[in-house]
């Protein structure tokens, strides 16, 4: 807790009634300090007001954003095993994860879903960097592979979120093999012509960027994302100088070729469907106030044909 | 002999019984026979008790011997008409990984791998065996010879890592690894790997996904250092004795839970005291994968790596 919300808000909770208001009215941007009140942040998707950092988003706020009407149908992720390790540090793994799930409400590092965004119906997976640093371990690859097969069996783009402080070393080499099955998984979608879309937000790095995250056909990032395989602190250690302003960013890394695109936020979204739409070789969205549907989205997703062309 | 830190009390009997025998060089008239006999005894028992516990610190320490022999050592024993092969055509040529054709008995095959060095000379050429983007992006190249001229391929893995450089990285290390790691899953040739030394996270990966992986007994293969693990998770880089253990990186371990698929045994002592018999051991082991896999077509390849690396994860260790 800091000094301005300790300070502001008796004043500011006699506005509103006590349950709606989250436990942090203001968040402190990490990047510039300017205190954001929560309700302009989440109107701007997270993105710093006053200097445009990208904070984290969680896969649900990230889904919500995403698909048409916020509503989307989770893909359930098969439950790998819990800490077959056994493996214990300062603490017992499987209470870091019992501690990670009950902050975060969620099983795992990666949520999976499938949904139309603008009539697009896609497949998406997103990592939590709230849920252990987002670290890739058996439960990420299990979703990852889960979302390929969806993807794969609904002939539909996967469009993924990456975001974690690399291997979830816990599960020791389990979490390495990860590497390899995730890329079983980027096969699967290439083998049938599907297209797989990564988007990298700050930050992403180690073992994560080294498999899925940049096998994608096409790779965007959110602006001034750390991504690196080996952290900006182990090269400095290593080579012993000071690296460069901007090392290891989105824009960096466009710059010296590893990317396509860096995108802010706003226009991700958009971004997005022009891409997914011209990939399957669809007509250009509608902008503005879409027409109703057909038929309601849910009953569309489910006659969606298990093969054929993609639509 | 580099005597490793444990083994210490080994150095101290060897050097006597060694002291001894100079004596006796110098003074024919003293016998030092019997006495020097039974100091050998007691480094002989010592060597095999020591051997016998390693703890998994102990294994990572003699993973890394300088003595142990290295992929160069291994390509000269075991192939012949090796034709060393260079370059990604991009940038650079990579000279910690090491790789060309050759005939494994008589059959043409490709083989590639780390190659740590041996002297301070030839260990700053091979940069310790930490490749640059170029190494992964030299193997891809030659996996992709090997793929469309139906050349087996052997890996050869003894690494602690990719290298953590600036121009590594800027020259897109993470792409580089990813897409070696992704030629392995898809060449349409059989691929066997076997860890000789040290299996040092993606950089291992990047070569050892294969359809089949052997480990020599006191190989390791690891996510991380235990060095780099216990600086993270204790805070504290010289708990690297509990990140060892705790991360159950040893050949052993790694067989249980069906990551390797066979262990190769090391004779009392090391691979470092035993080139002579532990290269040829390697060699069986290489030729015994090959034959496994000598039915399958290029389709059937394919889908045992994917089997396997999907099936990883099904089962742990016990308690
Ligand atoms: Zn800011």
């Amino acid at each position: 807790m800091n000094w301005i919300s300790n300070y502001v808000r008796p004043k500011i909770n006699s506005l509103f009634s006590r349950r709606e208001v989250p436990e942090n009215l203001w968040t402190k941007c990490p990047e510039c300090g300017t205190m954001l009140f929560h309700r302009e942040l989440k109107d701007n998707l997270n993105v710093c007001t006053s200097c445009d950092h990208h904070m984290a988003l969680s896969p649900r706020e990230r889904f919500a954003d995403l698909f048409d009407g916020g509503i989307f149908t989770e893909v359930a992720v098969p439950e790998p095993l819990a800490d077959p390790l056994h493996f214990r540090d300062q603490k017992r793994y499987p209470d870091r994860l019992k501690a990670a799930q009950k902050s975060t409400g969620e099983y795992g590092a990666m949520l999976v879903a499938e949904g139309e965004m603008a009539r697009t119906p896609i497949v998406a997976a997103a990592q939590d960097f709230a849920f252990m640093g987002g670290s890739m371990g058996m439960f990420v690859g299990n979703a990852i592979v889960a979302a390929a097969e969806r993807a794969v069996a609904l002939r539909r783009p996967l469009i993924l979120f990456s975001a974690a402080g690399g291997a979830r070393m816990q599960e020791g080499i389990l979490s390495l093999m990860q590497m390899p099955r995730t890329t079983v998984a980027v096969e699967m979608l290439r083998e049938a012509r599907l297209p797989y879309i990564v988007v990298l937000t700050h930050p992403t790095t180690g073992g994560v960027t080294a498999s899925y995250a940049m096998l994608g056909d096409i790779q965007i990032a959110e602006p001034n994302a750390l991504i690196c395989f080996a952290g900006p602190r182990v090269i400095e250690q290593t080579i012993r100088e000071k690296l460069p302003e901007g090392f290891q960013r989105a824009e960096y890394l466009l710059d010296h070729g590893m990317l396509d695109r860096v995108t802010h936020r706003k226009q991700l979204r958009d971004e997005l469907i022009a891409i997914t739409r011209l990939l399957l070789g669809l007509p250009p969205a509608v902008k503005g106030e879409l027409p109703p549907p057909d038929q309601p989205i849910l009953t569309a997703i489910q006659s969606q044909p298990a093969a054929g062309p993609a639509q | 002999m580099n005597y490793l830190e444990f083994e210490k009390p080994l150095a101290e009997i060897e050097g006597k019984a060694e002291e001894l025998r100079a004596m006796g060089r110098s003074n024919e008239a003293m016998d030092v026979g019997p006495e020097a006999l039974a100091l050998d005894r007691k480094a002989a028992t010592l060597l095999t008790d020591i051997y016998a516990k390693l703890t998994p610190w102990q294994k990572c320490q003699v993973a890394r011997h300088p003595d142990r022999p290295h992929c160069k050592d291994y390509i000269e024993q075991l192939f012949t008409d090796y034709t060393p092969l260079a370059g990604d055509r991009n940038f650079a040529d990579d000279h910690a990984v090491m790789g060309g054709m050759a005939r494994f008995h008589d059959r043409p095959v490709m083989v590639i791998g780390h190659e740590k060095g041996h002297d301070t000379n030839s260990r700053i050429e091979r940069n310790f065996g930490m490749a640059r983007p170029e190494g992964y992006r030299k193997a891809i190249r030659l996996m992709d010879l090997a793929d469309r001229f139906n050349l087996p391929v052997v890996t050869l893995v003894d690494t602690p890592g990719a290298f953590p450089g600036k121009g590594a990285e800027e020259r897109g290390q993470s792409e580089a690894i990813a897409r070696s790691t992704q030629k392995c899953l898809t060449i349409g040739v059989p691929l066997v790997s076997v860890i000789i030394g040290e299996g040092g996270s993606g950089g291992a990966v990047a070569f050892a996904t294969a359809n089949r992986l052997a480990m020599l007994e006191h190989s390791i293969y690891s996510v991380i250092s235990p060095e780099g693990c216990a600086s993270i998770l204790w805070k504290d880089a010289e708990k690297m004795r509990e990140a060892a253990e705790a991360l159950r990186l040893t050949a052993q371990d790694l067989r249980e839970l069906g990551v390797a698929d066979q262990v190769i045994a090391e004779p009392v002592g090391g691979a470092h005291r035993h080139r002579d018999t532990v290269i040829p051991a390697v060699g069986e082991a290489i030729a015994q994968m090959l034959v496994e896999l000598a039915g399958l077509d290029r389709a059937a390849l394919i889908s045992d790596r994917r089997r396997k690396y999907l099936a990883i994860g099904s089962k742990g260790l016990a308690a």
